[in-house]
């Protein structure tokens, strides 16, 4: 496949990994504050955190290099009480609600997604918001609610469908909105005293949106390296290479490793798009890291009639996750996910209690289905006895 | 969630709709290409184009220069050359005992 082959190379990996070790043992002689502590760097984006457990890159990292997986996972940052408003409107006898397959398994506090679907809700699992305005076009005596879910790199998508069903007056279709905004919660993360992050993967395809520009100021302002990155597992290493090459020559810079689909502007009609349809909302709920400001978006008043939340009532309960969870912990690096009470017992991919376990994306699920899971098991056994 | 898939634009279905099929590993898409569209890039020019597709939407026009410049960037590491040719070496001998 075009550019996804080629990004695969294992030589070229392998080449990487040495320049990476050299590196890192320059870092290590060369800066105390190493000394005991390993060399921290986030990826944020959960396809990061995905690409790396089914490639093994962590195995192949130098021991003192930790990888911290970052909230960019929509699925998992998703607040319970959001879903169940989900299955509120998925369960009004004259709506088809429609969704990205992730979000059908993620528990509310009462049922998911996929539960009230078979308790009778009509929700349709679909590939593209564009499949869910040809329901809409298909069925005009039923209301088509689209679950428009992710950052910036699904917004052009869900503005752009809202446009075309105003060009074709469609008035059965209406978004859920919960699209999340990325710079306010890598802010927050910098700004979280517990963190010591060495530098940072940015999202590669929320940049092709959104452009090089947002996330100068992680180099600018926190003075932190900071490399856009692509998804191969190529591109990951090289980044990883890039933010310890900035580390050794004591820079902190914004890089654009993933230049082949991020032009330094992003993408103008995307943007375009997304400013007609979308407002940021004041704040928005995020699932273990609380209420953070700006880091949402809601649809402007021009286009209410999509709205579903206006369209609709909504319960908009805020629920507390379940106290055994530690959901919030892992999304803020403070634990890793073997550490949580429940992971690999109560909480499996096949019976989820937190999101992070739903979404292939999310680092629980990574850990459990690419992780040596016996050796886990063991440690977090260790870990319960010396408590 | 944010993840896409390169292919290749080899038919226009409707213009004022912005929509085309895309050839993804050999599964042809209905895709929207309103995002690769400007002043530079009628339509009806994008038959041809590699694009990386997101949920139904191509999202970038695949920039073959930079693809290359990166790759070129990677193989030119010159100081781990011996350990690549190490490596083929011993990916050929395993190679060679294992035809023989």
């Amino acid at each position: 496949m075009k550019y996804v082959d080629e990004f695969r190379d294992p030589v070229l990996a392998q080449k990487l990994i040495v320049e990476i070790e050299q590196l890192t043992a320059q870092i290590l002689k060369e800066n105390k504050r190493f000394a005991d502590r390993p060399i921290q760097l986030m990826e944020f984006c959960g396809g990061h955190t995905h690409t790396i457990f089914r490639y093994g890159i962590e195995q192949l990292l130098p021991k003192s290099i930790e990888l911290i997986h970052g909230p960019g996972c929509p699925v998992c940052v998703l607040p319970m009480g959001r879903v169940d408003d989900c299955v509120s409107l998925a369960e009004r006898p004259e709506v088809i609600f429609t969704t990205f397959g992730d979000a059908m398994r993620v528990p509310g506090s009462k049922k998911s997604l996929l539960q009230a679907k078979a308790d009778g809700a009509d929700v349709r699992m679909v590939y593209s918001p564009l499949d869910a305005l040809t329901l809409a076009r298909k069925n005009p005596n039923r209301e088509i609610i689209f679950f428009a879910l992710g950052f910036e790199t699904t917004m052009p998508s869900t503005a752009l469908t809202v446009l075309e069903a105003e060009r074709e007056g469609l008035d059965n279709f209406s978004l859920f909105c919960n699209h999340i905004t990325t710079v306010p919660i890598i802010k927050a993360i910098l700004d979280s005293p517990n963190m010591q992050l060495d530098g940072l993967l940015a999202p590669g395809h929320v940049s092709m949106v959104v452009g090089e520009a947002p996330f100068n100021y992680v180099a600018g302002t926190y003075k932190k390296p900071i490399v856009i990155t692509g998804f191969e597992p190529l591109d990951i290493v090289q980044s990883i290479w890039l933010l310890l090459r900035q580390l050794a020559q004591g820079q902190c810079l914004m890089e654009n490793q993933y230049a082949r689909i991020v032009p330094r502007d992003g993408n103008q009609p995307g943007l375009a798009a997304i400013a007609r349809v979308y407002q940021l909302r004041d704040f928005f709920e995020w699932r273990g890291l609380g209420s953070i400001d700006d880091s949402g978006v809601r649809i402007t008043d021009a286009y209410a009639r999509f709205d579903a939340e206006r369209k609709f009532p909504v319960p908009n309960i805020k629920i507390a996750d379940p106290s055994s969870c530690q959901c919030g912990e892992v999304l803020k690096g403070e634990i890793k996910p073997w550490q949580c009470k429940v992971f690999g017992s109560q909480c499996t991919p096949e019976t989820p209690m937190g999101a992070l376990m739903v979404s292939s994306e999310g680092a629980c699920a990574a850990y459990y289905n690419f992780g040596n899971l016996p050796e886990l098991m063991a440690l977090k056994e260790k870990a319960e006895v010396a408590k | 969630m944010c993840l896409g898939i390169p292919g290749q634009i080899v038919e226009i279905i409707d213009v004022t709709k912005n929509l085309a099929t895309v050839d993804v590993s050999g599964v042809k898409r209905q895709v929207n290409i309103a995002c690769i569209v400007d002043e530079n890039h009628s339509v009806e020019s994008c038959v041809g184009d590699w694009v990386l597709v997101h949920v139904g939407f191509a999202m970038s026009r695949i920039n073959e220069e930079e693809a290359q410049k990166t790759l070129a960037l990677l193989t030119e590491l010159g100081e781990a050359q011996k350990e690549v040719e190490a490596i083929l070496l011993a990916q050929a001998q395993a190679q060679t005992e294992a035809t023989q």
